[in-house]
């Protein structure tokens, strides 16, 4: 099984990578860009949100910290446009991940509703700073990155996609270290029971930190490549109350506290999105908000624990064929009783 | 400066006021119902971007087209719970955030396809015309504004402390299941208090749209706003979200007095976070129990 499991990934990550030989059409790879950029971002926003459930809805605020922190890089340091700017991705994420520190040791201190408030508050702070501070941020007018030159034509998306699917494997490998280590259990004991995980011995502050801290890290690597990619950062683009909402859809869709979860609903939803904006732009928000509703009100657990959910029960049933007893069969679950019998969210992917 | 000062109270005074009837409606949908209507800051342009119909088409005044206006948006209030919140069954807390933000999403692009993304104002002699105090010039919308809202607030009060069904909501409030096993019908509660909420909303809009300029995608700045208040007052309570108001927006017009309108908001933002540090539950709000 474990052997199937490490196959299938391998054969995924060789599909990704040669997704973009094989459909070079700019307009592909563009939303494949904006995909990847995405799903990462939900990923990361996974690690906080997902395992400790902390829904943070401000992290958009550090998807535009990292990428205002590479446009100031870029500007202070007159780096030119070409392969270098990469290699500042991770450094603008460890300025969200900086200023993350101070903001999530406030914002930590306080739950459910409560936190989803002031982490929109905390957004909307670092947003008027953006405005505001215009001797770092240039104000309304914005900053412009350095253009590539040398790239043109349908090879120009292809270095932004290969940038963009290494931080979106680096944030599933963090994902999935966090989700198998002892760390990553106590965060899923805070997310169960906050105080009892406390009382166990459990450090729930320093470990729900480290996770905030991860994720505004991830969430910054993602902002950086973006506004690389998208050429020019504004308050109002990089600091986008929808990011905030997007990802937490995303994460939604594919199955939160999972970790494919998140990749798979950025993928799908990001893709839409695009593809929508691009097909009509007068109708794009009423479609697309249509859509988010009939997702949430008919998947509200996700698309891969619903998956995980009919398997395990299928599985089950086929275990039970052989003695076929109607009543061991009448025992299991059915439809009409998952609530009653309702499983934790990604106990096992 | 002291009677700019002075002119900054008596403006944020009376704006709080209005703030206070659209954040009213959303700490009581929270205290009956545990869920944060995202929505309230796209129900509340649908408001008035209604009582702007009434009064362009039909030439209704703004105030009389509120006895039109509270009654659609009731009924649309109640429809929305039926429709989209009350099949949530599990995870509601989260679900129904992400549901009213959708929600909020289909508002926004219905109202930019009728109506364009241009910026309208509400108009009327009231909104123009102004009387002097002390030195300087108020107009008489603001006054008129701040009566409809204390006028909504009395009726609110009267609604929740001295009527049977503001026992109801009261006791949902405290204790949903308990009060369920005394034989009120929590459901039913939910959906007028949801109805209630944007009814006041729908108010709170045309007296927002009668100051400022507004467009759908002005929801958005208002969401964050309302959100900052309820929280800062205390969530699901209603004396919190009247004085948070009053005192967000007092704030904000003295901090755009003493040192720059850009910073305004800042200030407020930068004062609840630091008030939440200090006392997690805002100003008003109940301790939270501890959840199994």
């Amino acid at each position: 099984m474990r052997i199937v499991k490490i196959a299938a990934l391998l054969v995924i990550l060789a599909l990704a990578i040669i997704f973009p030989i094989v459909y070079s059409d700019p307009t592909v790879t563009n939303i494949a860009v904006f995909a990847l950029i995405f799903a990462g971002a939900a990923t990361g926003w996974n690690i906080l949100a997902g395992y400790t459930g902390y829904i943070a809805l401000g992290h958009a605020g550090y998807f535009g910290l990292g990428a205002y922190a590479i446009a100031i890089f870029c500007q202070d340091w007159n780096i030119q446009g070409g392969y270098t700017p990469f290699f500042l991705v991770p450094l603008a994420g460890l300025v969200a991940a900086i200023v993350a520190v101070p903001l999530g040791w406030i914002a930590l201190r306080v739950r459910r509703h409560t936190f989803v408030v002031i982490t929109i508050a905390m957004f909307f702070i670092l947003q008027l700073l953006a405005y505001n501070l215009t001797g770092l941020t240039n104000g309304t007018i914005g900053l412009t990155l350095p253009i590539p030159i040398d790239w043109s034509g349908a090879f120009y998306n292809i270095p932004f996609y290969y940038a963009a699917l290494i931080v979106l494997v680096v944030a599933a490998a963090i994902s999935w270290w966090v989700r198998s280590s002892k760390f990553g259990l106590g965060l899923l004991a805070i997310r169960d029971d906050e105080d009892r995980a406390r009382g166990l011995g459990v450090k729930t502050g320093s470990s729900k930190l480290a996770a905030f801290v991860i994720s505004a890290f991830i969430v910054g690597m993602m902002g950086a490549i973006w506004a690389y990619y998208v050429e020019s950062v504004y308050p109002a683009s990089a600091f986008d109350a929808n990011f905030d909402v997007a990802i937490a859809l995303m994460t939604f869709l594919g199955g939160i506290g999972t970790i494919s979860g998140p990749i798979l609903g950025g993928l799908l939803l990001e893709t839409t999105q695009q593809y929508f904006t691009l097909a009509s732009t007068y109708y794009y928000l009423v479609i697309y908000g249509s859509l988010f509703l009939v997702i949430i009100l008919l998947l509200p657990r996700g698309i891969i624990p619903t998956i995980q959910y009919r398997w395990d029960k299928y599985r089950a049933l086929r275990a039970n064929e052989p003695r076929t007893s109607e009543a061991a069969v009448a025992a299991l679950p059915t439809d009409g009783a998952p609530d009653v019998v309702e499983k934790k969210e990604g106990i096992n992917l | 400066m002291f009677t700019l000062i002075i002119e900054a109270i008596i403006t944020g005074i009376l704006t709080g006021g209005v703030y206070a009837l659209m954040a009213s409606g959303l700490t009581l949908v929270f205290g009956v119902m545990d869920i944060i209507n995202v929505a309230q800051g796209a129900l509340v342009i649908l408001g008035a971007y209604l009582s702007y119909v009434l009064q362009q088409n039909f030439h209704i005044d703004l105030f009389l087209g509120l006895v039109i206006t509270m009654p659609v948006m009731f009924a649309f209030g109640v429809g929305i719970e039926l429709a989209f919140i009350r099949p949530i069954k599990r995870d509601r807390t989260m679900i129904s955030l992400l549901v009213m933000f959708g929600l909020a999403l289909v508002i926004e692009g219905v109202l930019n396809l009728v109506f364009s993304a241009d910026n309208v104002k509400l108009q009327a002699w009231y909104i123009t015309g102004s009387f002097q105090v002390g030195g300087f010039y108020l107009a008489y919308i603001y006054v008129f504004g701040f009566l409809l809202a204390a006028v909504l607030l009395a009726g609110l009060y009267w609604l929740l402390y001295r009527t049977k069904f503001g026992f109801s909501v009261r006791a949902s409030m405290q204790n949903r299941v308990a009060a369920e096993l005394i034989g009120i019908d929590v459901e039913r509660v939910s959906a007028i208090t949801f109805g209630v909420g944007i009814a006041l909303a729908a108010a709170g809009g045309m007296a927002y749209g009668a100051t400022n300029a507004f467009n759908a995608g002005s929801a958005y700045d208002l969401i964050s706003r309302l959100l900052a208040i309820i929280i800062f007052g205390g969530m699901g309570s209603l004396s919190g979200a009247l004085i948070a108001s009053v005192g967000m927006l007092v704030i904000e017009d003295i901090t755009s007095v003493v040192w720059s309108p850009v910073w305004a908001s800042t200030v407020f933002f930068v004062l609840l976070v630091i008030i939440l540090v200090l006392r997690p539950r805002g100003l008003f709000g109940q301790v939270e129990g501890r959840k199994q």
